[in-house]
């Protein structure tokens, strides 16, 4: 190789490097703060090194508030969501991929215009409609609005065209299949790529939502983790380790579902990106 | 009715061809397949855009009685300082944060595109886990970051000999915080999906260019950014609206108020205030109608931009 060559490989590196230095520092900076005391945080120069707090500090959070409620509703409300979207836009975007119906193409077309109407629109009619139905404080409210979605839909279904040939639903129908068991037994099965993917994304999107829970949510006991945060940063407004310990635990979780899925999560962005 | 004796001597006509409901009835296990969406989306879509135009012409606090106003809430919206400072605010943040975030993100895509790399899905990975993280843990974090005492980024401009700044004193400065949020998360995001648009481009272009005897430089102009075009395009629109519709960053960072002279109030808080604090729901619902007509517009005049550059 080369000496121009490898320099400018060090270089590409030396960039890229920087990029993740400032990508990951304050994920950092968050460990730094959750494992010292609050006086460590507030000095000036900050203390940039982690501490031996880190347990005084996650006993100091889980005293002052119902860290694992907050934690269980989101993972409810995460989990539930997850498995609708699955299931209802699988059902949906297996139908417009492999059938013919009269409307499908008017229907389809609807339902991506419907992508493009942006949420802050039906934000204050939908939460007097939530109000209306008795839902407000409520896990209905955080979980019946999203248990469908036209992303989901249409991602299922330009996955599902390619993936489920013809040929097998064909040979599923003559072997007596009804097309709920056409989807159930042959299309989903080789829907799983896709199905990850969404099931990813969609945990993630209904996990970090702050906006709809804030909204709809007045007890504590029924907060997610964004609505706790939130109000823990108001309540304990000097007290930063507190405040940053319990930032750390809500966000840890999330990122270790990434860094499991990474590889499939990281897939499927590029693919929607370049399809669309 | 009047004509049985033509309707005896032919055929059944709905035997190759069934009517349109029988077709409908037949495949009524498909329509029961999709109908959960849309069943859905009537309720929490369409229903409350229409309810919004309809609380857009009233005066209603949540409680007791609607009262017709006709246009008056937009009337009152156009000469409302409150409203049109938020829109200057929320485009103030949409231009310090966009053209950087798509400029890096260009950048970063380029390097991860290099054929030579190696590690590219580590990395891949790694710029991307800012846009997994919750904004309000990302909001928590900035806020100590940019505080005005003790913050890391005071401790180190004083290190290369720039004074302390008072981040969430300055109206500009407060824009900068809540912008270096938004570059900060979708950076990663956005050099993902120019990466996977370089990816796409077919090979074959690049070497017919080298026969042809292109440089680096016209192969950069001529091939990989017409060939990126649509993707930028794409990236632009999402950054728009996304851009447009910024809330969390500020609540979290500066309160309700929108921090000092509500140099952070956006346009979305602005809603939020009306609709949940003030418990104004016709004029918050005024509102929302404006910043979509805003963000439509908006959008479109940025469509018609970058398709022609």
């Amino acid at each position: 190789m080369s000496s121009d060559r490898f320099f400018a490989k060090l270089l590409t590196h030396f960039i890229l490097l920087i990029g993740v230095i400032i990508s990951v520092f304050p994920f950092y900076w968050l460990v730094v703060m959750a494992t010292n005391t609050s006086s460590e945080i507030v000095r000036f120069p900050p203390k940039l090194t982690f501490g031996g707090e880190l347990f005084t500090n996650v006993s100091n959070v889980l005293g002052s508030i119902d860290f694992f409620q907050a934690f269980f509703n989101t993972l409810f409300v995460s989990s539930v969501n997850v498995l609708g979207i699955l299931f209802f836009c699988s059902l949906a975007g297996f139908a417009f991929a492999k059938f013919q119906f009269p409307g499908k193409n008017m229907l389809f077309v609807a339902l991506l215009l419907t992508m493009m109407i942006p949420a802050q629109m039906s934000f204050v009619p939908s939460f007097l409609l939530i109000a209306e139905f008795g839902w407000v404080d409520t896990y209905k409210a955080l979980i019946i609005p999203g248990l469908a979605s036209a992303f989901g839909i249409f991602w299922i279904r330009q996955f599902c065209q390619d993936a489920v040939p013809d040929e097998l639903l064909e040979a599923g129908r003559l072997d007596g299949c009804n097309t709920f068991r056409l989807y159930w037994n042959v299309a989903l099965p080789s829907l799983k790529p896709a199905l990850t993917f969404l099931g990813i994304f969609t945990f993630i999107g209904v996990w970090n939502d702050y906006l709809w829970p804030l909204v709809t949510i007045n007890s504590p006991s029924r907060y997610t983790l964004q609505v706790m945060l939130a109000q823990l940063n108001g309540v304990y407004d000097t007290d930063y380790a507190i405040i940053m310990t319990g930032t750390l635990m809500a966000t840890v979780p999330l990122i270790v579902l990434f860094i499991i899925f990474s590889k499939q999560f990281m897939a499927g962005v590029a693919e929607g990106a370049v399809k669309e | 009715m009047t004509q049985p004796k033509h309707e005896v001597a032919r055929p059944p006509v709905f035997h190759n061809k069934p009517s349109l409901w029988a077709e409908i009835w037949k495949k009524r296990t498909l329509y029961l397949f999709i109908s959960p969406f849309f069943l859905l989306f009537a309720v929490f879509g369409i229903f409350p855009i229409i309810y919004s135009l309809y609380l857009s012409f009233h005066n209603w606090s949540g409680l007791g009685e609607r009262t017709f106003v006709g246009l008056s809430n937009f009337q009152y919206l156009i000469t409302d300082a409150g409203f049109w400072q938020a829109v200057g605010n929320t485009f103030g943040i949409w231009f310090l944060s966009s053209i950087p975030m798509l400029f890096f993100a260009l950048v970063i895509a380029f390097l991860l595109n290099l054929p030579s790399l190696t590690g590219r899905g580590t990395y891949r990975t790694l710029f991307f886990i800012t846009n997994v993280t919750s904004i309000v843990a990302v909001a928590i974090i900035f806020e100590t970051i940019f505080s005005n005492q003790y913050g890391l980024m005071n401790y180190l401009l004083s290190l290369v000999g720039i004074g302390s700044l008072e981040w969430m004193n300055s109206s500009f400065l407060i824009k900068v915080v809540i912008a270096s949020m938004v570059v900060w998360r979708f950076v990663g995001y956005n050099a993902i999906i120019y990466l996977a648009g370089l990816q796409s481009i077919p090979k074959t272009l690049y070497e017919a260019a080298i026969i042809d005897g292109a440089n680096k430089i016209q192969i950069f102009f001529r091939i990989t950014i017409p060939m990126l075009r649509p993707i930028i395009l794409f990236t632009v629109i999402m950054t728009t609206i996304g851009s447009m519709q910024i809330f969390t960053e500020p609540q979290i960072l500066l309160g309700n108020s929108g921090g000092v002279g509500g140099a952070g109030m956006t346009m979305t808080l602005y809603m939020y205030n009306e609709g949940f604090l003030n418990q104004q729901f016709g004029y918050a619902s005024a509102v929302s109608w404006a910043m979509f007509i805003i963000i439509a517009v908006f959008s479109l005049i940025n469509w018609k931009l970058v398709q022609k550059a």
